[in-house]
């Protein structure tokens, strides 16, 4: 009995919805032998900390493999994470049994990318959707008519329940994955590339009813996605992510209006926006190369190896996340103030180390092609780097 | 940077691994532009006046168990030398179809009509043998997806060789060179040591340059890109669209832009083409079709997507796209269509030409949408139509 008070005034203490705190998701990689013994380990995601609200939006955005996801699912506790803590009103998931999980769950529900595989093809959506119900035992007599209301709230008519999945438009289908994921009344929506699929004018409505479910049932959304326009405009906060970290949060705002880190000013910067006269005359930042691996990532800041303002400090140090004003954290030794003279810094720093980025990728083909191979080419790297930089 | 030269114009080709040498006909005595150019960085070139493809007409129907599908119905443009012309459209629009129909890729089954000419001639009423020497040496294509598009188990080198030995008889250690200049010029680094790997040990963005060397490698008059950069990231897809234009302009050549994403047709093409459901419904200056559109349809594509900051709910277009086997009378996209009135639902409207030179629409109502301040306005989001 005097265990139920300290657990309730736990409970209250809490000062977010959920709350995530330095959450590290490690994969094993295995060795092809009998034993499959581990050889190394992925870390996808690395000491991310964020949290949410009640009724608001938290978009996060990042290149595919930065991590976006299997944070969604580790949230969700799909993938066990190796360390770090996940709270739910105040209750921690992480070290929570599998019973104390499912009632959890109800609270945190998830609605996945593709609507073609997450809707299984053997059952009549009145099913897919009772499921949920059923699995809670929370199904009554009148479990049908909850399904048909479920129906109706997002868009579709009840009278399809009976049919079956392949029988609907990939936006009816997602909207039947959001009616399962509402069936049991949560308070968060881990929402992981819910439109991505999407063709274009399906994709609006898809968002439209979104947020038309947060503002008459007050849902929080963590909603993950890589299409930066479709973010910017549902999201009151952000989390851009890269390579497995965190490297900017703030209000939606904050980030888009003032990015501080240079990977958002470049993300922002490359992405296209359906305005010719604009897309004409602004000037891009390109990111040279691609993601390092997360099996070695560089040392200091993650993003130093393709970024223009990276100076020596940030090879030696991390940079932690400062509040750059009014929680708007930015991890970044140097972050931008003028993004204007971002676009000529970048430049500048293009034109004089044009083959920097050539010898890392050769340093990084030498790794697997040997180190015969790599003197060998050693000295064709030099003549080829004059060929590409002339 | 300068482009390393092609075959000169004098040295001529011999025949391939496919065959001896034959005598060519005009139509492939095409002029060479010039060994090696400059290659400068400008958002949109100078288009040429020469006609290099004139599509007219086409249509591609696939005979089913349930019916005819009309995947394409009746398409016609005409791209000019150094032209970007961006083709967008929803799944199913029939926008791919076309251009497989011009590169000679669709099934046996296809039932195609109308006139596909590349510099004059009729690429449809060729044989097989003439399409062929025409196909990735004139015409190119770039793909979606670089993993399934290239061989698995063949080393980059190779197939880029590959590309180059089809159409022309010179050692393989020549094919190699030129390979390698190639990937050089797309920006891949280390070329040479690159040639022996394969597809899997290159990232995305760099499968799908390598893509793009193979396009260019035989110097052609035509690129055809279907969604290039739709399976990339937008770091690496901003790369891969800079690359493209730089070698579009150092090889002189004419892009067919095929994407779902306005945004990068409209920082790339000169004109752009709107397909719905097989037919073009817009046609004109892409300025002209983004702020100034004159089919409804078009008008909702760009009410769907979110501007800058706007946080106000997005106006779709209600319904889906109609079914190609039973097509509704009349225009297919009346169903959806706010401002239809009777003469759609009877009569199909021919593309036709509107207020602006050169720009034509598809549509009963276009004068309804010149004359309106904000042509989205017209498409409502579902909580007013509720009300």
């Amino acid at each position: 009995m005097s265990a139920q008070p300290a657990a309730a005034a736990a409970e209250s203490d809490y000062s977010h919805l959920l709350d995530v705190q330095d959450l590290v998701m490690e994969f094993p990689i295995k060795g092809g032998g009998i034993f499959r013994k581990v050889i190394g380990r992925v870390q996808a995601v690395s000491g991310v900390s964020m949290y949410l609200d009640a009724g608001e939006t938290l978009g996060v955005v990042g290149e595919s493999g930065c991590g976006k996801s299997t944070t969604g699912r580790a949230i969700l506790q799909l993938h066990k994470p190796t360390s770090g803590s996940v709270r739910l009103r105040g209750k921690e998931l992480t070290t929570m049994s599998n019973e104390d999980l499912r009632l959890v769950r109800r609270n945190l529900q998830i609605v996945f990318q593709d609507p073609y595989a997450s809707l299984n093809p053997k059952m009549p959506v009145n099913d897919i959707i009772g499921e949920a119900l059923k699995i809670h035992g929370l199904w009554e007599k009148d479990g049908l008519d909850r399904v048909a209301q479920l129906l109706k709230l997002v868009g579709l008519s009840p009278e399809h329940g009976n049919r079956y999945p392949h029988e609907f438009s990939g936006g009816q289908r997602q909207r039947i994955g959001i009616a399962r994921a509402l069936a049991l009344e949560p308070e968060v929506l881990i929402l992981d590339e819910p439109v991505s699929a999407l063709d274009v004018s399906v994709q609006a409505g898809v968002v439209n009813l979104l947020e038309d479910l947060q503002d008459t049932m007050g849902l929080a959304y963590f909603f993950i996605a890589h299409d930066l326009s479709i973010v910017r405009h549902i999201s009151d906060r952000m989390a851009v992510m890269y390579l497995g970290k965190v490297v900017e949060t703030g209000t939606r705002d904050a980030v888009y209006g003032s990015p501080m880190h240079p990977y958002t000013v470049a993300l922002l910067s490359a992405a296209p926006e359906a305005d010719p006269e604009l897309e004409r005359t602004r000037e891009r930042i390109i990111l040279t190369g691609d993601v390092p691996s997360p099996l070695n990532p560089p040392s200091g800041c993650r993003f130093r190896t393709r970024c223009w303002k990276a100076q020596d400090l940030c090879a030696a140090e991390e940079p932690p996340p400062i509040d750059r004003g009014e929680g708007h954290l930015v991890a970044c030794h140097f972050p931008v103030t003028d993004i204007s003279a971002e676009t000529a810094s970048a430049a500048i720093h293009a034109a004089k180390l044009g083959n920097h980025a050539a010898d890392e990728d050769a340093l990084r083909l030498a790794k697997y092609a040997g180190a015969a191979a790599a003197e060998q080419s050693a000295p064709e790297r030099a003549g080829g780097s004059t060929d590409t930089g002339g | 940077m300068t482009v390393p030269p092609t075959t000169p114009p004098d040295d001529v080709a011999g025949g391939s691994i496919y065959g001896p040498a034959r005598q060519e006909s005009d139509l492939f005595q095409v002029v060479e532009p010039s060994q090696g150019a400059e290659v400068f960085r400008s958002q949109l070139s100078s288009v040429g006046d020469v006609e290099v493809l004139k599509v007219e007409n086409l249509t591609v129907g696939f005979p089913t168990e349930d019916g005819l599908v009309r995947a394409v119905r009746g398409v016609s443009y005409a791209l000019h030398e150094r032209e970007v012309i961006g083709i967008v459209g929803e799944s199913g629009s029939g926008k791919s179809v076309s251009s497989m129909a011009v590169m000679g890729l669709l099934p046996k089954g296809a039932r195609i009509t109308g006139t596909i000419s590349f510099r004059g001639q009729n690429i449809l009423s060729m044989t097989r043998q003439q399409q062929r020497s025409l196909r990735g040496r004139k015409i190119a294509m770039i793909f979606q997806d670089p993993m399934t598009a290239m061989n698995p188990v063949y080393t980059i080198g190779d197939q880029l060789a590959e590309a180059v030995l089809s159409h022309e008889v010179m050692p393989k250690k020549q094919a190699m060179a030129r390979a390698e200049e190639m990937l050089a010029l797309v920006g891949i680094p280390q070329p040479k040591a690159r040639l022996g790997s394969y597809p899997h040990e290159f990232s995305g963005g760099m499968r799908q340059r390598a893509m793009i060397a193979m396009a260019v490698i035989n110097n052609p008059d035509v690129i055809i890109a279907d969604e290039p950069t739709t399976a990339l990231d937008v770091t690496v897809q901003a790369q891969i669209l800079e690359k493209l234009i730089e070698v579009k302009d150092a090889f002189n050549a004419a892009i067919v832009l095929i994407t779902h994403d306005l945004g990068v047709v409209a920082g790339m093409a000169h004109r752009t083409l709107v397909m719905y459901a097989g037919r073009p419904v817009e046609l004109g200056k892409t300025d002209e079709v983004f702020y100034r559109p004159r089919m409804p349809y078009t008008a909702g594509l760009l009410g769907s997507i979110p501007s800058r900051g706007e946080t106000t709910r997005l106006r779709p277009i209600t319904g889906a796209p109609p079914s190609l086997i039973n097509l509704p009378d009349g225009c297919p996209f009346s169903p959806r269509c706010p401002l239809a009135t009777d003469i759609c639902r009877t009569s199909e409207p021919e593309l036709a030409p509107t207020d602006a030179p050169d720009h034509l629409a598809a549509c009963h109502h276009w004068d309804v949408l010149a004359a309106a301040p904000d042509p989205t306005a017209f498409f409502r989001t579902e909580s007013d139509a509720r009300k």
